[in-house]
């Protein structure tokens, strides 16, 4: 909330929280509180987000748009500080469009991953942005690139980030295994995050999901009221990704 | 100033990082808790058993500070056993509760402890109480701690009524394994306790059994 702060800066300073005249929220920064997540399949990657942007308890923005491209076949999940994460989303996209240029050939997805590291390490004391940049090149396929606040780089196959994330931690690292197809990641991706919408406050409204193969990219929206349904009567959820010693199932 | 204050954890508050959860089912419950006490950074005790008896069908689970957590169960304890002799019978899951609930409301502002309540009577059968921060309410499971964040989402999707106890045993460590690989606080071994109409049952599973997943 940058833009609010430079408006108004003496209203947010003299009058404080307390006072009833002045809402909470023109002094808070805009977030984007988040639950984001990215899955790489064979020949390509599924990204989904929520669409909650908050100034503190207000929420600014209930459809954002939290998955930005940054070149044909790579986007990138944004979560933390909205300006923050719009600046150097932009900041590499014109970054990556000059190289690609140069290179004459689209640009590789470790690239795209590098240049957010760089500008979110270089700055780390300034910013507070954690990102996922996932796409299809012809060299490696699939993959996802984790860039968390602090500005390191891993690759992992399937990732998660933003405040909703703690809470599907455990929800992932049971019912992902290697080798899903991209159906199978699409749904694991929008039940994860219904879950996160469930228990997060800060992460809410509808699903975004995008798929990024070497045919191109595929957007969806899953509405709230077409969301996956949980507590399911009989049926776990997918039982048979256990490598459990005592098996029930 | 120079010199030696002493190593970080001497310092440390000791809290149970923890992981704990308890879930119902039709005759019992079931709790679980990992073993891991920490101060700071160190890992003061690898190998507790945070599943605490109220009395014999009563256990809770501890988390949060450790002296908190233990000393509200052993004052409940008691005050357990002076009630069940006024009564002359066994005490109810919701009158342990309720004491475990009284004490953290009237300390909630000195105190930092979470306690699950589970057991099991002749009247309801099955219950599990959770007492956060002074308030008593029953829900078909529980989880807890510093971990429990990690494994909300997948209790929410795993959970189903109507699940039988074996059932619930597995549910209960599967969930216990998420979280402890993923909580700094939480490890160690699994301590589960199976309480029904005819015995309580207490169990350890340790590391090499738990469940293990994609990236282990």
């Amino acid at each position: 909330m940058a833009a609010a702060a430079t408006m108004m800066p003496f209203f947010g300073q003299r009058i404080s929280s307390k006072n009833d005249l002045v809402p909470d929220w023109v002094s808070q920064e805009v977030s984007t509180g988040t639950t984001i997540m990215a899955v790489e399949y064979d020949g390509g990657v599924v990204i989904g987000a929520d669409s909650r942007t908050t100034t503190g308890a207000y929420i600014a923005n209930r459809v954002t748009d939290k998955l930005t491209p940054i070149h044909d076949r790579i986007f990138c999940c944004r979560s933390g500080s909205a300006a923050d994460t719009q600046a150097i989303a932009d900041v590499v996209t014109y970054q990556l469009g000059f190289h690609s240029i140069e290179l004459d050939e689209p640009p590789l997805v470790e690239t795209a991953a590098n240049l957010f590291r760089a500008s979110c390490y270089r700055y780390r004391e300034e910013l507070t942005a954690g990102i996922l940049v996932a796409g299809w090149d012809r060299r490696k396929g699939g993959q996802v690139y984790c860039v968390p606040i602090g500005g390191m780089l891993v690759r992992q196959p399937v990732s998660v980030g933003g405040s909703g994330s703690t809470y599907i931690y455990g929800f992932m690292d049971s019912n992902y295994k290697p080798g899903l197809s991209k159906d199978q990641c699409l749904e694991l991706t929008a039940t994860a995050l219904s879950l996160a919408m469930e228990r997060d406050g800060s992460s809410g409204g509808v699903v975004r999901l995008a798929t990024i193969s070497e045919e191109g990219v595929e957007r969806r929206v899953i509405l709230g009221n077409q969301l996956p349904k949980l507590h399911r009567e009989k049926q776990g959820f997918n039982r048979s990704c256990w490598n459990t010693t005592a098996s029930i199932c | 100033m120079l010199g030696e204050t002493g190593p970080e954890w001497l310092s440390e508050e000791v809290k149970t990082g923890t992981t704990i959860i308890a879930i119902e089912f039709n005759g019992g419950v079931v709790l679980g808790s990992d073993s891991r006490v920490s101060a700071g950074a160190s890992v003061v005790n690898r190998v507790m058993n945070k599943l605490s008896p109220l009395h014999d069908k009563i256990y809770c689970a501890l988390s949060g500070s450790a002296a908190d957590a233990q000393t509200i169960a052993e004052m409940v304890n008691y005050q357990l056993d002076v009630h069940s002799i006024e009564i002359g019978e066994d005490p109810q899951v919701r009158s342990a509760a309720t004491l475990v609930r009284n004490i953290s409301y009237k300390y909630k502002e000195e105190l930092s402890a979470h306690l699950i309540v589970a057991g099991w009577d002749r009247r309801d059968g099955g219950q599990v109480f959770a007492t956060l921060n002074g308030l008593l309410t029953r829900q078909p499971f529980a989880v807890g701690g510093s971990g429990s964040s990690y494994v909300y989402g997948f209790v929410d999707a795993e959970y189903r009524r109507g699940m039988s106890k074996e059932e619930c045993q597995q549910f209960v460590v599967n969930t216990l394994s998420l979280a402890m690989n993923r909580d700094g606080s939480s490890g160690g071994v699994a301590y589960i306790v199976t309480i029904d109409e005819h015995s309580t049952e207490e169990k350890v599973v340790l590391g090499n059994n738990l469940p293990t997943f994609f990236d282990q």
